[in-house]
């Protein structure tokens, strides 16, 4: 029998409306300072220190790690509740966001101590910008045919080879990378990779932009020529990343910016049809609205089941399967509705403009961090398909 | 999940396992297993879960009552034991004694009305009423011309019934009271209207297509790893396993809509907009989810899961079926549109976001 899925209706403890309404409140006072114009969700390469800094300040970073690294010791509901408000509000996040969900968690776990006491605290004060150095040229959903080449040398490591759609590496002070130090073996593709820790901005290192469909610069190429790593800056095993790169994946999949990414559209499409609308966009509004509590509904329901130690690793896989499916629609189907609107809507120009920039991006959001062909096969895994 | 639910759960998998497999009951074309099934589930108290033990009933919370319908969903169970639940429900609300036997709710869609004459009889026409045939009473909402709401116990044989059969081959009737005379009226409590009746309706409809995924998931998966073409079994291929990825992710936003919703009735203290949101999107998702997880249950399987032998048909059609009782999902999208568009673009977000 296959094993049944699991989603709890598991509700926000109280102590999260009162983290809530302080979020919202600041990104309120923010906004009415013009750090950020949350009906302008198409600055995803500005980069607003400022804002990062101030996020850090509030003790929004680093919510679930231990004080002792500048952390808060808080629950992932916690966590999950800034994000989200955040998303929605079209706040500048993309200079701590990858830090903070994915790159922290790594070093907390892989990273010597003097490691971790020096960077956790800069990127809980959001300080710092990390980027993930996965892709290369020729290897992209297939992570363990990477080529780029760790050589082992006096004190560390010597880097040569690329890798390539990463976002951020422009403005990011620090990677995360996995490079090859041991060829694959016979009874193992996978082995032969390392995880390392890289200081970005150093020699050896060229970043050169790459411009995407949207009109932006976001991700990059990153050429590394013989750029040194001291001994230290490697996070676990050697030849072993295969072991670590699957432990933290249930809490990047399932978060709410596997659905939120394109969400702006459908807020701005309530708004330029205003109080009274006919039957065909009220349809419309009502079925969107009814997935967007689904995909929370469910999305809520993985992060508490995290936070009470169980580990729905199919459920998450789910989650980011129909969740980015979903993000990718939802600006087709606004569009159809806004055909609708009225000429006289005061928000008709926004609405366009969102829905060119929403349209554009929705082609990456099944691709980047793990495909949607990759998603299903692990989901057929857990099904016991494989 | 507390643990008195999971004994409630259990007693009617149990049931469900014993006497309303499948398979037996495809094979069964004369329905010799339904006097059994319901005996069973009624000496169990099952029927009458969200009845008081004052009323008649066995005192279920509403959450354990929930959890029998989704148990119900995953066997496809073709007796009125979701109707019957919600009749005493119903009449509970009114503190109606509910009597034994099977029952229905009436109406069974939010566009027909019933209304209350002055010397107290009942008039109207409800459509689409699961189960009338089988029913001995019917829990009535009616409305008087007022517009205030009244909860009456009526005697079936009293009204006219027109026989119609769903999608899955279970009745759907057409029911008419002629200034029918019932058997008790008492008034509904304040703020009870016919749209709390649809909804509670529509989340045990929800619960119900949400437990037939799970079955259509589970024998779908079986069937894969069973069967062959090409010379290797058919969930190595890709094109397969990516198919019930898909049918995995249906099942699962059904689940947990329905559930979420199932969950904030059970603990509802009030009745407002977030509620609404709850039970409607759980609705309009596990209708969409009956769509696209059936096709995809029913493609994974070829011909064999599109003849009568097999039980496929039994949970897919089902659920479709389903998806008509108690406001279809493009009703409820519909009013839920008009709510949203109401409340203004910047009270959405705190709407979905409110628990």
């Amino acid at each position: 029998m296959t094993a049944a899925l699991r989603f709890d209706p598991i509700r926000l403890p109280s102590e999260c409306e009162q983290l809530r309404k302080e979020v919202r409140a600041f990104l309120a006072e923010e906004i009415a300072a013009g750090t950020f114009d949350p009906h302008q969700p198409n600055r995803e390469d500005t980069d607003v220190p400022e804002f990062s800094r101030k996020v850090g300040a509030r003790g929004w970073l680093g919510m679930t790690w231990p004080k002792k690294y500048g952390g808060h010791e808080r629950s992932f509901l916690e966590r999950y509740v800034v994000t989200e408000e955040m998303r929605v509000a079209n706040a500048p996040t993309r200079r701590f966001f990858v830090a903070d969900r994915q790159s922290g968690p790594v070093l907390l776990k892989y990273a010597p101590e003097n490691i971790k006491m020096d960077i956790l605290p800069r990127i809980c004060r959001g300080e710092i910008c990390f980027a993930i150095g996965m892709s290369e040229p020729n290897s992209g959903s297939d992570l363990f045919a990477a080529k780029t080449r760790a050589t082992k040398t006096d004190g560390g490591y010597l880097i040569n080879g690329t890798k390539i759609w990463t976002s951020s590496a422009h403005i990011a002070d620090y990677m995360i990378a996995i490079f090859r130090t041991s060829p694959p073996t016979k009874e193992n593709r996978r082995h032969g990779l390392t995880q390392f820790l890289v200081k970005m901005k150093q020699p050896g290192i060229q970043v050169n932009p790459i411009g995407q469909i949207t009109g932006q610069y976001e991700f990059n190429e990153v050429v590394f020529t013989d750029h040194f790593i001291p001994e230290d800056h490697v996070l676990g095993e050697i030849d072993g990343a295969w072991k670590q790169a699957t432990s933290e994946l249930a809490y990047e999949r399932s978060g709410p910016e596997r659905f939120l990414e394109t969400y702006y559209v459908l807020t701005e499409l309530v708004r330029a049809v205003g109080k009274n609308p006919d039957t065909r966009s009220a349809e419309g509004i009502g079925r969107l609205v009814a997935q967007v509590h689904t995909m929370r509904r469910m999305s809520v329901s993985v992060a508490g089941m995290l936070q009470a130690g169980k580990e729905p690793v199919v459920e998450a896989s789910i989650v980011k399967d129909i969740g980015t499916v979903w993000e990718q629609q939802l600006p087709q189907r606004v569009r159809e509705l806004a055909a609708f609107v009225e000429e006289t809507a005061t928000n008709r120009e926004t609405l366009e403009k969102q829905l060119d920039f929403a349209i554009k991006t929705a082609p990456k959001l099944t691709i980047q961090g793990g495909t949607t062909e990759v998603l299903r096969g692990i989901i057929a895994r857990g099904l016991g398909l494989r | 999940m507390a643990e008195s639910e999971n004994i409630v759960a259990e007693t009617a998998e149990k049931i469900f396992a014993d006497l309303a497999d499948a398979q037996t009951i495809n094979r069964d074309d004369k329905g010799a297993w339904k006097a059994p099934l319901w005996q069973a589930l009624t000496e169990a108290g099952l029927p009458l879960s969200w009845v008081g033990e004052d009323c008649g009933g066995s005192g279920a919370s509403l959450a354990e009552g929930f959890s029998v319908l989704s148990a119900a969903g995953r066997f496809a169970v073709a007796v009125p034991l979701a109707e019957t639940m919600l009749a005493g429900w119903l009449l509970a609300q009114a503190r109606i004694a509910s009597p034994d036997g099977e029952m229905t709710v009436v109406p069974a869609s939010p566009k027909d009305r019933i209304t209350v004459n002055a010397d107290g009889s009942l008039s109207g026409r409800a459509r689409g009423v699961p189960f009338a045939k089988a029913a001995k009473h019917f829990a009535v909402l009616a409305s008087d011309a007022k517009g205030s709401f009244s909860i009456a116990l009526v005697d079936a044989a009293k009204c006219r019934i027109e026989t119609g059969l769903n999608l899955g081959g279970d009745n759907s009737d057409t029911v008419t009271l002629d200034k029918v005379q019932p058997v008790t009226t008492k008034p509904a409590p304040q703020g009870f209207d016919q749209t709390r009746l649809m909804l509670m309706g529509g989340v045990a409809r929800s619960l119900q297509i949400a437990g037939a995924l799970e079955s259509m998931l589970e024998i779908s998966v079986r069937y894969s790893n069973e069967r062959v073409a090409f010379e290797k079994k058919i969930s190595k291929f890709q094109a397969v396993q990516h198919n019930l990825a898909r049918l995995a992710g249906e099942s699962a936003a059904a689940l947990a809509a329905a559930t979420s919703a199932a969950d904030a009735i059970a603990n509802a203290t009030t009745f407002n907009d977030e509620v609404f949101l709850e039970a409607v999107a759980a609705k309009i998702r596990c209708a969409e989810a009956a769509e696209k997880g059936g096709a995809i249950a029913h493609q994974v399987h070829g011909a064999i899961g599109f003849t009568i032998e097999h039980i496929l048909h039994r949970y897919s059609l089902r659920a479709l079926a389903w998806r008509d009782d108690f406001g279809s999902e493009s009703y409820w999208a519909v009013e839920l549109g008009k709510l949203v568009a109401n409340r203004g673009a910047d009270e959405l977000w705190p709407l979905v976001a409110s628990r």
